[in-house]
């Protein structure tokens, strides 16, 4: 009985208690990041009164829709529509994407492809900003919105994202990996700057772009508002959902099954790009 | 020196297309990142209610931030704990998770990496662990152990401020396989496969000297991103903080630096003295992820 079947490829000198004990700890911390997954998906489909059962179980018993029909019945009955909430968070998480997309792309080009005063300095500063949370920036941010009129907009959720300073790193650092011939050929041939980074530098940087998209999405779906939108009208789903869970043991069951939903659509994009993703990763390495 | 100018000029009307390309995104980065940190900085040597015009008071704020705010020593305290124990075992774990799950066959890894990946993206679904730890017979933690004898009565996890920390660092630690641990995904596949080959020729007898000897070294650059992305999650615990002990925390039990610079921005509009705050956390973080950035870069020379 050796471990070869779930091994790749059988590379020097594995010793079989190693791979035992390494295949042990996989299984015991995969144990520790699924199960509240999983219970979180069962809750979902389980009636109130198993939710509230003694002893608690893991996985539903008598699966029911019970849950999503409340959730639907309490927010059509909220002054503000249920499927407002999903226009607002699909309207900000799209608006977002794109604008951050293209802008980061944009500016990602020339930082990975040419030499300009002031190149090294500007990439240094967005280095420097992943070091610390956009917490710190708070304050000064909200007086920035207000000044231009933000508040109380969904651009003051979706125009600061455009400027995320991850996206542009990962972009930059996978830009460079396109060959400097294939940019030298189309300036030989004529192409604009911004001919070769729409149509030679965008098509073959695909794979970023899906990166772009679940990070923002990852964060924009999950979005509250930060604390910039107060009209009900605008607020998100993930704030709807907040509501529902402060209602305690009466909502559970529509709390679980907002959970779910709100939870599923980044896991379903993630399952779709992983490839991609993973190869955008392979080179957000730091160089010295 | 005017004749460097004039060539930096040069230079610059040159590149003019360069510049064109990066002004949208660094408009709105020096708007929303740049400006803000500088206005930070400059607002905590200040008296500001929002109201009236900040009013300079020189080193005051951070006198009262060291000297009189007992609480904040808590939150720095309870950060510093966070940072130093969720910053580094998370870290490990990602490094660790990605480099067994690397050895499996590619439908298994996907499946492993989605598993490890899926509670990070899965936005505030961290919610789960209220019902985990619910304080009642019906969370999963009291409704097991009850079952099986270990207590009689529920035990109240999120208003224990003996139990608050710890379960807020495996909540945060359940979170924290984020980005730094798709880029080790990633980083390991692209180590040169030559490597290891010449590795076993050169007597590399096992996998922990592979992985020590030429694994480690070749992923320096991963390793670097992966401990910025890392680190800086470690330092700004806030959201698990207030979901599950609430704001404030029962005692101050969960209070971190971010929660304190919310307490004085959103509830008392201590703008002056928060902002003071805020300075703080980025001297700490910005230098920790620095400092950090050295050391690896020893790694493997």
């Amino acid at each position: 009985m050796t471990s070869s079947f779930i091994v790749r490829k059988k590379r020097v000198n594995r010793s079989f208690w190693g791979s035992f004990s390494l295949f042990i700890l996989l299984a015991a911390f995969g144990a520790f990041m699924v199960l509240p997954l999983i219970y979180a998906i069962n809750n979902a489909f389980k009636p109130l009164d198993e939710i509230f059962m003694f002893p608690p179980t893991l996985f539903v018993r008598n699966p029911t829709l019970f849950n999503f029909i409340d959730l639907i019945n309490l927010l059509g009955n909220s002054w503000v529509p249920f499927s407002r909430y999903v226009f607002n968070t699909v309207f900000i998480t799209g608006m977002g994407i794109i604008g951050h997309v293209l802008l980061a792309s944009a500016a990602a080009y020339p930082l990975a492809k040419h030499k300009f005063p002031g190149k090294n300095f500007m990439f240094t500063v967005v280095v420097l900003s992943l070091m610390f949370t956009p917490a710190v920036t708070a304050i000064p941010t909200y007086m920035i919105m207000s000044w231009i009129g933000l508040i109380d907009t969904y651009w003051a959720v979706i125009v600061p994202a455009f400027a995320y300073s991850l996206g542009l790193y990962l972009m930059k650092q996978f830009m460079e990996q396109i060959p400097d011939a294939l940019l030298e050929a189309a300036k030989l041939d004529g192409a604009s700057e911004y001919r070769i980074f729409w149509s030679i530098v965008m098509p073959n940087v695909k794979p970023a772009w899906m990166t772009l998209i679940i990070l923002l999405f990852q964060m924009l779906w999950g979005s509250d508002g930060n604390g910039f939108i107060y009209s009900e009208q605008l607020k998100s789903l993930h704030y709807a959902s907040n509501q529902i869970v402060q209602g305690g043991i009466a909502r559970a069951g529509a709390a679980a099954a907002v959970a779910l939903i709100l939870m599923s659509v980044p896991i379903t994009l993630f399952v779709f790009s992983q490839s991609r993703i993973i190869e955008t990763m392979a080179t957000s390495g730091m160089k010295d | 020196m005017q004749h460097w100018w004039s060539l930096k000029l040069r230079e610059a009307k040159n590149n003019k297309h360069s510049y064109i390309l990066l002004a949208p995104y660094m408009v709105l980065f020096t708007v929303f990142t740049v400006v803000p940190v500088l206005i930070s900085i400059l607002l905590s040597f200040t008296y500001f209610n929002m109201l009236e015009f900040p009013r300079f008071i020189g080193w005051q704020n951070y006198t009262r931030l060291f000297l009189e705010d007992d609480i904040f020593l808590i939150a720095v305290k309870n950060t510093l704990l966070f940072a130093v124990i969720t910053g580094p075992v998370s870290y490990i774990a990602c490094f660790v998770f990605a480099w067994i799950i690397n050895e499996l066959s590619p439908k298994l890894r996907a499946l492993m990496t989605l598993i490890f990946y899926a509670p990070s993206i899965s936005g505030n679904v961290f919610f789960i662990w209220l019902m985990v730890f619910s304080g009642d017979r019906y969370g999963i933690a009291n409704g097991f152990l009850i079952k099986w004898g270990f207590i009689l009565e529920p035990i109240q996890w999120l208003k224990t401020e003996e139990l608050i920390l710890p379960i807020i660092i495996v909540v945060q630690l359940w979170l924290s396989l984020g980005t730094g641990f798709l880029a080790f995904i990633a980083g390991l596949q692209i180590v040169d496969k030559t490597l290891y080959e010449a590795g076993a020729v050169d007597g590399i007898r096992n996998r922990w000297q592979e992985l020590w000897f030429v694994t480690l070294p070749s992923m320096r650059p991963q390793l670097m991103f992966g401990a910025v992305i890392q680190l800086t999650t470690a330092f700004a615990v806030a959201d698990v903080s207030i979901a599950l002990a609430g704001f404030p925390s029962v005692n101050y039990a969960a209070e971190t630096i971010v929660t304190h610079l919310m307490d004085f921005g959103t509830t008392r509009f201590e703008m002056g003295y928060a902002s003071s705050i805020a300075t703080v956390l980025f001297m700490i973080m910005v230098g920790t992820n620095l400092m950090i950035q050295k050391l690896l870069r020893k790694v493997g020379e």
